[in-house]
Parts: C-alpha cells; sequence; structure tokens
C-alpha cells in the first residue's frame, strides 16, 4: 500500500532575484512498512524532499499524495490537521517544548487529536516504556541527554500511531553509542507495528538499517535500491 | 483540550524578570490611571459638592430682574416677604430645606486696614447654613444677634482679628447710599474652602436687612433639595409669577461643563498611559515569538493549528495582564482610598464661586470606573496581544523550522 507518492515534484526557492532548484521533477513512491534513507550531498534536496512529504511545504510543481489524498493547494490548517493524524516528525536538533516534561512532550501531540485524559495516560507509558524512557517522564529536556532527547522526539513522533515517520538526519548530533540506540528503537517499532519511516541522512550509521536507500544529487533521484538493512 | 493556562504560565515562567517587569509596567500603569480617575472624581466630587452646599444650593428663587452680580439691595430686585414664600417651598415635598438669604457688598475696618467683602444675611436656625458652623473658634450667630458678626478663618488672619474683637462694617444700602456700624466677631468659621472663607461674612438676616434698608425683604431663597436630579421637575412646581427659578444645573454652567469634559480628558489620559504599557506588553510578546520561532515550527509541524498558536499566545497575554492589572488595581485602590482619607492639600487655588474647590482634595474612586478601567486594561492588552499572536501563527512550519538551524 502506498503511503506517500510524488509524481513530477520541482521545488523552487526565489530568494531576490535568484532562483534555486532544489527538486527537479521527482516522482517517488513509499510503501507501507518501508525503512527508507534518503541520502545524498549537501544541497541535494534531501531535506526539501522530506518537506514535501511532511506536508511541511509545497511543491512549484507536481503531486504529492500522502495517505491517499491530494495536498496540493491545502490550506496551513488543513495541512496541519493531515499532519496531526497521519505523519510524525524526527528532527535533527533535539525538537523538543523545552518548558514541558518527557512526558507532556509526548502527550502534545494527542492533546491535539483530542484524546481522552485516560487514552493519553495509556499511550504516552506505553511509548516511554517502548523507547526506554520511563524513569525519566518527568524530566524537562535540559535534564535529559540529547540521546535521551531524541529518544523521546521518536517516542512523540509515534504517539498518534501515524502511519508515516519522517526523519531528518535524527543522529546527526549523537555520539556513536546514542546514535546506535535510537536507530534500533527505530527499527524496532518499524519492525513491530509496521510504522513507515523514512530518513533524510548521510550518516552511514542510518543507512546500514534501511531497507531502501534513495540517492538524490542536484534536485534528482539518481539511484533507488532495495537492500538488506540491519 | 490544550491547558493554555499552563502553558503560558510555563512560558512566561522562562524568563521571570521580564515577565515580571512587563507585568510590573501594567500594574503601574493601571495604578496611575485608577489613582488619577480617583483623583478627578474627588475633584469633582469636591467642587460640585462645595459650589452647591456653600454657594448655588440645588435651587435659587430670586426676584426676576434680580442681577446676582451686581448685590444691589434696591427694593424693586428683591422678594419681599421671603419667610412666607420659603415656607411654600419648603412645603414641596422633595424639598429638603428652603431659606432666605441677603446679600450686600461691605468694606471691614479693622486695625487700620480695610477689605472688600460680601455680606450674607441668614437665618441662623435654617440647616441650609450648617457648613458654617465649622468654628475655628467662638460661637455661630443667633437670630436676634444685633452686634454680632462671623468672618471666615483666612479673613481673620489677613486682619489679625479674634473672636471679642471689633470691626467696622460698612454697607451700600437700599436707597444708594452707604451706612456703618461697629460689629464684634462672635466667631470664625472655616468652609475648608479658602476662596469662599475669605471674602463673605454672616450677618443674622433680621440685623442685615435692618442694617442694609432692606427692611423684610431677600435677594433669593435658598432651596436645597433631598435628591437634587428632580431640581428640574420641582422648579416647574414653584410659582414663577414675579420670580426667577434655576436651577443648579443653570446656576453652574460652567462647573458641568468642566465635569463633562473632565470625563473625556480623563479618557485621552487612559488611552495614552494604556497605549504606553500595552506597548511594553506586546514587546515581551514579540521577542518571545521571535525566540520561540522554532518551537513553533515543531508545533506547527506535530499539527497544532494556527488559531491554537493564537490561544497560547493569548493565554500569555490574558496571564501577564491579569498579573498586571491585578496587581495594578490593588495598589491604585489602596492609593485612592488613602487619599481619599487624608487628602491632598493645594491650599487656596484662586478659583471664583462658580467653581469652588476645598483647600484639600480628597479622592473618590467609584466601583464603576474602576471596573471601567480594568475591563479597559485588560482587553487592551489582549487586543494589542493579536498582533504578535497572529504574526506567530501566520509562520510557514518549514520556514521556522529553518529558521533556527
Amino acid at each position: 500500500m502506498e503511503v506517500a507518492k510524488l509524481t513530477d515534484v520541482t521545488r523552487i526557492y526565489k530568494i531576490g532575484e535568484v532562483e534555486t532548484r532544489a527538486l527537479n521533477g521527482v516522482s517517488l513512491t513509499i510503501e507501507s512498512g518501508e525503512f527508507t534513507s534518503l541520502v545524498g550531498p549537501s544541497g541535494s534536496g534531501k531535506t526539501t524532499l522530506l518537506q514535501l512529504i511532511g506536508c511541511l511545504d509545497q511543491p512549484t510543481s507536481g503531486k504529492v499524495i500522502i495517505a491517499g489524498k491530494e495536498t496540493t493547494g491545502l490550506s496551513r490548517n488543513q495541512r496541519a490537521d493531515l499532519r496531526k493524524g497521519t505523519i510524525g516528525f524526527v528532527f535533527q536538533f533535539f525538537a523538543l517544548i523545552p518548558t514541558l516534561t518527557a512526558y507532556e512532550n509526548i502527550e502534545m501531540p494527542l492533546l491535539l487529536n483530542g484524546k481522552t485524559a485516560a487514552q493519553r495516560k495509556q499511550r504516552v507509558m506505553d511509548l516511554l516504556s517502548a523507547v526506554g524512557m520511563t524513569d525519566r517522564a518527568n524530566n524537562r529536556p535540559d535534564q535529559l541527554s540529547g540521546g535521551q532527547q531524541q529518544r523521546v522526539a521518536v517516542a512523540r513522533a509515534l504517539a498518534t500511531d501515524p502511519k508515516l515517520i519522517l526523519a531528518d538526519e535524527p543522529t546527526a548530533n549523537l555520539d556513536t553509542e546514542n546514535g546506535e540506540q535510537v536507530m534500533e528503537i527505530m527499527k524496532k517499532l518499524n519492525k513491530e507495528t509496521g510504522t513507515t519511516f523514512v530518513f533524510a541522512t548521510h550518516d552511514p550509521r542510518v543507512i546500514k538499517y534501511a531497507s531502501r536507500v534513495v540517492t538524490l544529487h542536484d534536485g534528482l533521484i539518481e539511484k533507488d535500491s532495495k537492500v538488506n538493512g540491519k | 483540550m490544550i491547558n493554555y493556562f499552563k502553558l503560558a504560565y510555563r512560558n512566561l515562567g522562562r524568563h521571570r524578570r521580564r515577565s515580571l517587569l512587563s507585568g510590573l509596567a501594567l500594574a503601574m500603569g493601571t495604578a496611575l490611571l485608577m489613582f488619577l480617575a480617583a483623583f478627578f472624581q474627588g475633584e469633582m466630587r469636591s467642587a460640585m459638592e462645595s459650589t452647591l452646599r456653600l454657594n448655588s444650593g440645588h435651587i435659587q428663587v430670586r426676584d426676576a430682574d434680580y442681577d446676582p452680580d451686581k448685590l444691589s439691595v434696591a427694593w424693586d430686585y428683591l422678594i419681599e416677604d421671603p419667610e412666607q414664600v420659603s415656607a411654600q417651598i419648603e412645603a414641596l415635598d422633595q424639598v429638603d430645606v428652603a431659606t432666605p438669604r441677603l446679600f450686600a457688598s461691605g468694606i471691614i475696618t479693622a486695625q487700620n486696614d480695610s477689605v472688600g467683602v460680601q455680606i450674607m444675611g441668614i437665618d441662623p436656625a435654617s440647616r441650609a447654613n450648617d457648613p458654617y458652623r465649622h468654628l475655628v473658634s467662638g460661637e455661630f450667630l443667633m437670630a436676634d444677634d444685633r452686634e454680632g458678626i462671623l468672618i471666615g478663618y483666612p479673613l481673620a488672619q489677613n486682619l489679625a482679628l479674634n473672636v471679642g474683637d471689633q470691626i467696622n462694617l460698612l454697607v451700600n444700602t437700599s436707597d444708594g447710599t452707604v451706612d456703618e456700624q461697629l460689629f464684634t466677631v462672635r466667631g470664625i468659621y472655616t468652609t475648608g474652602t479658602t476662596a469662599y472663607d475669605k471674602g463673605i461674612v454672616f450677618l443674622p438676616l433680621k440685623k442685615a436687612q435692618a442694617f442694609s434698608g432692606a427692611g423684610n425683604r431677600a435677594s433669593m431663597i435658598f432651596v436645597l433639595l433631598k435628591d437634587r436630579e428632580q431640581a428640574e421637575f420641582v422648579a416647574e412646581a414653584i410659582p414663577s409669577q414675579n420670580f426667577k427659578v434655576e436651577t443648579w444645573r443653570e446656576l453652574n454652567s460652567l462647573l458641568v461643563l468642566v465635569n463633562d469634559f473632565s470625563n473625556a480628558y480623563l479618557t485621552v489620559i487612559n488611552l495614552i498611559v494604556l497605549g504606553i504599557t500595552v506597548t511594553v506588553i506586546v514587546n515581551t510578546m514579540l521577542m518571545s515569538v521571535f525566540e520561540r520561532t522554532r518551537e513553533i515550527g515543531i508545533l506547527s509541524a506535530i499539527g497544532m493549528k494556527g488559531r491554537q498558536i493564537i490561544a497560547m499566545f493569548l493565554a500569555e497575554a490574558s496571564l501577564l495582564a491579569l498579573g498586571g492589572v491585578t496587581v495594578g488595581s490593588l495598589a491604585g485602590w489602596a492609593l485612592s482610598a488613602y487619599f481619599g482619607k487624608v487628602g491632598i492639600y493645594f491650599g487656596d487655588l484662586g478659583l471664583s464661586a462658580d467653581m469652588l474647590l476645598e483647600d484639600r482634595i480628597y479622592t473618590y474612586l467609584t466601583l464603576e470606573s474602576a471596573i471601567n478601567l480594568i475591563v479597559t486594561a485588560f482587553v487592551f492588552t489582549l487586543i494589542a496581544s493579536l498582533y504578535p499572536a497572529r504574526m506567530a501563527s501566520r509562520m510557514e512550519p518549514v520556514e521556522a523550522l529553518h529558521s533556527a538551524q
């Protein structure tokens, strides 16, 4: 089943009079349950592609279909609605809300989805347990290490049980041990829950876990190959 | 449902000192405005009460041709048999008290000094004359006193007079000549209004009538009502044949105008001060939006809608406003209450009888003006905070996330 389908997508950024073609007619289909890495050098279009799949941005031309829904022309609020039930995000920087505890950070997407207090509590506790952070539930981000923060971010991305999780350089700011731990957790969740993961990365530690590697260069897909990930 | 106030409380707590200073700015603005409102209201209340109580009353009944500026005691301008006219007016249900008064101009000479005064002949027994019974020394006049005079405290000081001293009083009489007589200072009064006390001396009505040659006549009937808002109704009920009947609004048109104008003046001051204080709040909110651009991007990425982002920032503004306005209102109320008791001394402001002010102004805060101010300050803050809140809500998540990296 297709989770995301991009057809002939182009994204041009215009700064002043200068136009930058970040993506140049890319077509890509992400199937359910995949663990896909988008790789390529800086400026190849990985992050732009990830943002378009995540409905954080809109293409200059082409079509983006997420979970069977055409996203072109959706308003800011309609895109927010689509994101909150369908897509989870893990960012390169440890993107937690600094005033909220680990528990509350994970709870936030559930609040936005209108879950009841009992549902929220059960889900948050399950996720904290899944990422091994139960004992740090009441700690705020500044009381957690980078690795712990990223584990909480992974738990938050999974909170609403989304079809798709997008991760932009999730291990870039982590040491080897913590990077491995975070990837192990995501791979485990992928296998257990069937959640689809797409990473933008050039970290070999991430690429080795992928079941599919899409290589981008100058805004075009250079290579798309199935691999036997870890 | 998201507890926006919990989020707001924590967000404000990130920069405690900054939040505290912003709240303090609003508190100071609110306290200042509340005190100003109390001061203006106290001033206008004092002016209205002093002017009505001492000078105009609620209604004046005079001869149709009488000119109050000339203080003439010519018979043609006076009311004949004033006790009877007073009694008829006092019989009306809405009337509290009605009393005849005779005005004449005179000159007091004492210890080689002379001062021009207004002589007022009053019925010492009438309750309408209670404001003159506050004596610094001596005693009040008796109706049958033929040699006693009551003078104001500032006049007594000017002429270095004490109770028991003698003065020479010269009066313009009804036939256009002058007469003079020695009087003994029976008492020295104070109304708390120097502008009034320094120029008015009292004689018993009978003595004033005899001294000025007015016979059984008076310049006016001074009327106080149970409720001054009934003045127009009562004025119509008084037979106006040969009389001119004027209400306190007609007699104090300047004061009424100043009173109305003071409300507009206060509104302008409110807008200016609130404008400045709210700018501080908006500045704080804008700093907060710029500092939290990444967070706004994250929240937007996980599905927070524009209106929810607006609600989050408005909750912060509400908490700031609630804290600032509460502290400011309490401080403003405390200041107003304190100066409402002890007053603020201004001394003789040299105002005319058209607008008498007590030497000490007592602040007076009405519940209505306090509530108006509190609601205005709160609403002002929220409306102004819409700008940074909307700015935050309109950020494209991708740009917000990028700007932080």
